[in-house]
């Protein structure tokens, strides 16, 4: 039997006995289709959005796939492939086996090739061959599509919509493009439709139509050759022209991708760690995301110290360690010769408990600070979720899962 | 490789979250101490630069936030106006509004024509000697290739034109490993020192920009050598740690726990900083500098990140 999931659009936060931040991401990804994970780079977006889609395919079953951003191969092989592409590949049964793990689910990776994504819309929208082939072929639209930063923002939406509109899988979990601006994907749909429908369209390509240019336009065409040069601004008008003829699909199409990122069945996960830059960048999008209306159904915090480092007695400890370490060293040593005659010079043991001490109390300090700004969230949503540092890289299904069951419950 | 601070033009890098902003600000800072007189240029706008000096956000006027240091935001709509007025002496200055419209238009179309009025810029105050330095707080690791290649990319697509005639002299500079030089920070874990080691072979080969150094940042301390490892495992034994706890009176266990936790952490960051030193062009001088436990950001850490640059550059 396929595993149920529910098709229930409402938030988590309808449940009885929820408030925010007690939340899980066990009952979110339940309820949702869609988690797009934002936040600033740098801070396990990539890594958090897989372990996201793992625990999704291996509690809830049905078909999870990871669309992500990241070429870097430590994710692929994590998730046992070769590489991941623009297509979809299902994680073999084998990588969760070697884990020890049975998914009640199917799970599936792609990776978002902007240039590929954006010749596959050129293909879809053009409305003949000819004009197919010659969009393909111009200078600037090659520009535009392998370099322009922007069109990545838009192309990822434009995926995830296509994907989802194709009705394959039960949850997709995207990871975003890291953007100079976080919020630049939110705006890629509708700044691309004003591009196109704006005015400056039309008049860019007159002169090139008709040879009418009226005296309202005349100056603009003057400085703009002077700027750009005539073969310039032809190529840019012959671009212009070809795209016309797709406008409509294209605003049409932005047009729904902008509803699907404010759908019931969309939520944004914002990732971030507690350092402050970073964490101001995150507050500052989850308060935009609330600004907009869209869901934000979680923040998961990365790379945060353990508890233990913020003990009081502990730092006690650490304190006299750091103080008494002459009398302690004496002290020390003959216990320590018992373990191992080679341990017990005294200058040495001194040294250790010195450092280790100095390294606690530092320590103690970076995580307190976390503490205090973990506190002072300002925007919490339904699900806030803490993931210990941990002290190796993730490189396996396994360590996905690691992570995974942090913030699962 | 010219050293840091004889260089006209650093552009500063790095994936985000590493501290970009945080060695900019420093270098730049160092570099003021030391008598230049240096304009930080921000060119990703998030005002985050004045804030690393304690000082109020700053526009594309540059202005002196400490002695000999300057600060701009790069605003290419302004960069383009003030490039109109000096360069092409256009007679409709005042009428801007409907020109910045389409100028925004066509920048939109054709990537490039936004990033060579923010080269433009740094490489005019360069030439012009406005300052002894000019240090630029980059776009990200992903985007710092696109920026530096612009002149070429816009000699590729532009045949004619002024903005054409301008880009020759653009290249000059960029080009001359004695004047331009490229920083790339990172810190010593997986992910930032993958993408660095991709970033020194992408601007080598899509760039005429010379990687001038590698900035390691937040690199942990060593707590002890082999000897002492062995001492501190010895510790961690049942009666060395009972005779401990009873000694100072409480539970040793979460400070011994916190360095083994260092020492792991700092074991697993010297793998990927072999591995850079492996992927980096040996003639590019790697600067390391410490993690500062005490504050994560403010003019006390630019101070604190600027006096280990110092060091590291030999000063």
């Amino acid at each position: 039997m396929t595993p149920a999931r529910s098709t229930r659009a409402a938030s988590p936060s309808d449940r009885p006995g929820s408030g925010p931040g007690s939340g899980s991401l066990d009952g979110l990804l339940a309820a949702k289709e869609i988690v797009i994970a934002c936040g600033p780079g740098g801070v396990g977006k990539t890594t958090t959005a897989a372990a996201a889609g793992v625990m999704a395919a291996l509690h809830h079953g049905g078909k999870v796939l990871v669309l992500t951003v990241d070429p870097a191969k430590r994710l692929a092989n994590a998730l046992g492939l070769e590489g991941i592409g623009n297509a979809e590949t299902r994680v073999p049964d084998e990588a969760f086996r070697a884990a020890g793990l049975k998914p009640r689910g199917e799970l599936w990776a792609a990776m978002l090739d902007t240039k590929e994504s954006w010749d596959a819309l050129i293909r879809m929208h053009a409305p003949d061959p000819q004009t197919r082939d010659e969009i393909l072929a111009n200078p600037l639209y090659k520009n535009i599509s392998g370099r322009f930063v922007q069109s990545h923002d838009y192309i990822a939406m434009e995926r995830l919509y296509e994907i989802h509109s194709e009705g394959e899988y039960d949850l997709i979990v995207v990871d975003t493009p890291p953007t100079r601006n976080a919020l630049d994907f939110l705006d890629a749909p509708q700044r691309l439709a004003d591009f196109f429908s704006s005015r400056l369209l039309r008049w860019l390509i007159v002169p090139y139509r008709s040879k009418l240019v009226n005296v309202a336009t005349k100056p603009f065409y003057q400085i703009a050759d002077r700027i750009l040069g005539t073969q310039f601004l032809a190529d840019i008008s012959e671009f212009f022209i070809l795209f016309q003829s797709m406008y409509d699909g294209f605003v049409e199409r932005a047009g729904a991708v902008q509803r699907l990122l404010s759908d019931r069945r969309t939520t944004f996960m914002v990732v971030s760690t507690l350092e402050g830059v970073p964490l101001r960048e995150a507050e500052f999008f989850a308060q935009e995301l609330t600004a907009r209306h869209l869901n934000l159904g979680a923040i998961v915090l990365n790379k945060v110290l353990p508890a233990y480092l913020q003990g009081a007695e502990a730092a006690t400890v650490a304190e006299a360690m750091k103080e008494r370490a002459d009398e302690l060293a004496t002290s020390l040593a003959p216990v320590l010769a018992s373990v191992d005659a080679g341990l017990a010079d005294e200058a040495q043991i001194r040294r250790v408990l010195v450092e280790v001490a100095e390294s606690f109390l530092n320590f103690r300090v970076v995580a307190l600070r976390e503490a205090e700004e973990k506190s002072e969230l300002g925007t919490v949503p339904e699900v806030l979720a803490t993931v210990p540092f941990f002290d190796t890289d993730i490189y396996d299904l396994a360590g996905l899962v690691r992570l995974g069951e942090q913030i699962w419950d | 490789v010219t050293a840091l601070l004889d260089l006209k033009l650093v552009f500063v890098t790095g994936k985000g979250g590493v501290g970009k902003t945080t060695v900019a600000s420093a270098l730049a800072l160092f570099a003021s101490q030391h008598g230049k007189r240096v304009l930080v240029c921000e060119v990703d706008a998030k005002g985050e630069v004045s804030r690393f000096y304690e000082a109020p956000p700053t526009g594309f006027a540059e202005k002196e936030v400490l002695p000999g240091l300057f600060v701009m935001t790069m605003d290419t709509e302004a960069s383009l106006r003030e490039y109109l007025k000096l360069q092409l002496r256009i007679p409709v200055v005042g009428r801007i509004g409907p020109l910045a419209k389409a100028f925004d238009f066509v920048a939109t179309a054709a990537p490039g024509v936004r990033e060579i009025l923010t080269v433009g810029k740094l490489c005019y105050e360069v030439r012009e000697r406005h300052y002894d330095l000019v240090v630029v707080d980059a776009p990200a690791s992903g985007h710092i290739v696109g920026q530096l290649a612009a002149p070429q990319a816009i000699n590729d697509l532009v045949k004619v034109g002024l903005i054409r005639s301008q880009t020759d002299w653009m290249l000059d500079i960029l080009s001359d490993p004695t004047q331009t030089g490229l920083v790339a920070v990172c810190t010593p874990e997986e992910m930032p020192v993958s993408e660095t080691i991709e970033l020194a072979a992408r601007v080598n080969e899509e760039t005429t920009v010379t990687l001038s150094a590698v900035v390691v940042n937040r690199v942990l301390p060593e707590l002890f050598g082999r000897q002492e490892e062995q001492v501190f495992d010895g510790l961690t034994t049942a009666a060395p740690s009972k005779t401990l706890a009873e000694l100072v009176g409480g539970d040793p266990g979460p400070v011994l726990e916190a360095a083994r936790l260092a020492v792991t952490m700092r074991r697993t960051r010297s793998t990927h900083l072999d591995r850079l030193r492996e992927g980096i062009d040996p003639a590019v001088p790697l600067l390391y500098l410490p993690y500062l436990f005490t504050r994560s950001h403010g003019l006390r850490i630019t101070r604190q990140v600027a006096a280990s640059l110092g060091e590291e550059l030999g000063y």
